[in-house]
């Protein structure tokens, strides 16, 4: 399958957020404020590129039945999927902190919250059976660039809200949810785009 | 946890979980399953009780192990627990049900990253006793099912009509975006706007909390001290920690 199209039926088509509902945690606390939603979405594109592709390596080398061990293992896929996103979040963190101190200081606060984040783990087993390496890699990215417009988004759209005059017992979470549901229906917009 | 409502016997830990802290309606956990299963009943009901399943299970083992366990090493040990839990439930459906297994496709290995488990695991589990627990567990699961249960129906009924397959409103009148993506955020929307508009009746004099979107997972399975789950964190005090910090 051609890689662009990939990235655009990930990111734009079947949003992760918006159609699939993956993610819904921080989309929904962490888009207050504009630039903490951006935040969000760079730690999650930072950290599900390098989930998908240690996931699927893992998958490929250790829990296939052509992996080393030669016997079937792929029932194991949650639980080592997701100890392996969780030690790998607290080592990215580790290693950001260590050497490039400036990412470290922008995106700190959001990295640990991401090991809980469904769409790491969601991306990881969705793309194990039916991808290639490259295009799984390429899945991650356009997966959490959708996730990143969405929540910037939403987050834009929240901060406008704030001035308008809510009826008192939609604010809060209802008219969040009411917003997203209108930007799920605008995302409607892009299916047909890709086959 | 209150501590009004600490020890204070099983069937207090089962309503606790089933009304007053009810996990979708008034805590706000575990929203993926609860918007993309509830396309139908049948769904948001498999969905419910596997959860439940898992709960009651998972509160149990970390209760029986409360003691064992290293307080530092606690979240990679729970999250162990739940993931083999969600292994056996997943393998179990794929054996006896296959048909929901199939049209629940990959939320039932994301049961894993449900806050609301490992949130009671680290809120209740790892502190009471192991009758309390079970009953926690079993409050908290039967409210989520519950919860996602009206959800469910009312999409199934404005979307496709039906109720458990039997045909309600004929085919003409549905509106089909309530099956679809945009009609779960609308419903959920809706109901918690219904929930808060009772709450503000009810506490008119005090002080509206309003819906309390705390992702407490987030916190929980960071393991991180400094963002201690507290259980009343609010969106507001969320943020001000994470800009504190």
């Amino acid at each position: 399958m051609n890689l662009f199209l990939i990235l655009i039926s990930s990111s734009l088509v079947s949003n992760v957020v918006l159609s699939r509902f993956l993610g819904i945690c921080p989309f929904l606390g962490v888009s207050k404020k504009t630039d903490t939603a951006f935040g969000m979405g760079l730690a999650v594109l930072f950290v599900i590129t390098i989930a998908t592709a240690v996931t699927y390596s893992i998958n490929e080398i250790f829990l296939k039945p052509t992996g080393i061990f030669k016997i079937d293992l792929t029932y194991l896929q949650t639980i080592v999927f997701i100890l392996v996103i969780a030690a790998l979040v607290q080592f990215v963190e580790m290693f950001l902190k260590k050497y490039i101190v400036s990412l470290y200081e922008s995106l700190g606060v959001y990295l640990p919250l991401i090991t809980t984040n469904c769409a790491v783990l969601g991306v990881a087993l969705s793309v194990v059976e039916e991808y290639t390496f490259v295009e799984a890699i390429c899945y991650g990215v356009g997966t959490s660039i959708g996730f990143l417009i969405s929540i910037v988004l939403l987050a834009s759209i929240r901060e406008r809200n704030e001035y308008n005059d809510i009826p008192e017992s939609f604010k809060g979470m209802p008219i969040t949810l009411i917003t997203a549901g209108l930007m799920a229906i605008t995302f409607f917009g892009f299916s047909g785009m890709v086959k | 946890m209150n501590e009004s409502i600490k020890n204070k016997g099983f069937a207090n830990c089962f309503t606790n979980g089933l009304i007053f802290e009810n996990p979708t309606f008034v805590l706000m956990l575990g929203m993926c399953p609860t918007l993309a299963v509830t396309t139908s009943l049948s769904n948001a009901i498999g969905m419910g009780l596997s959860t439940t399943a898992v709960l009651v299970m998972s509160n149990l083992f970390i209760s029986l192990l409360r003691k064992i366990i290293p307080d530092r090493v606690r979240i990679p040990s729970y999250i162990v627990i739940v993931a083999t839990l969600v292994t056996i439930v997943q393998l179990l459906l794929e054996a006896y049900f296959p048909d929901l297994y199939e049209s629940l496709g990959i939320y039932i290995p994301l049961i894993v990253v449900n806050c609301i488990i490992l949130g009671r695991a680290e809120a209740f589990a790892s502190k009471n006793t192991v009758i309390d627990s079970i009953a926690d567990g079993l409050g908290m699961g039967l409210g989520f099912s519950i919860a996602i249960s009206c959800i469910a129906i009312v999409r199934e009924l404005l979307g496709a009509g039906d109720v458990f397959g039997y045909s309600i409103i004929p085919d003409e009148f549905n509106i089909s975006i309530f099956v679809l993506a945009p009609g779960a955020f609308f419903v959920l929307a809706f109901l918690t706007a219904l929930q808060n508009k009772l709450k503000i009746r009810k506490d008119s004099s005090g002080t509206v909390m309003g819906c309390n979107l705390d992702c407490k997972n987030c916190e929980i399975c960071v393991g991180n001290d400094k963002l201690k789950v507290e259980n009343t964190v609010s969106t507001d005090a969320l943020q001000n920690k994470k800009e504190e910090k």
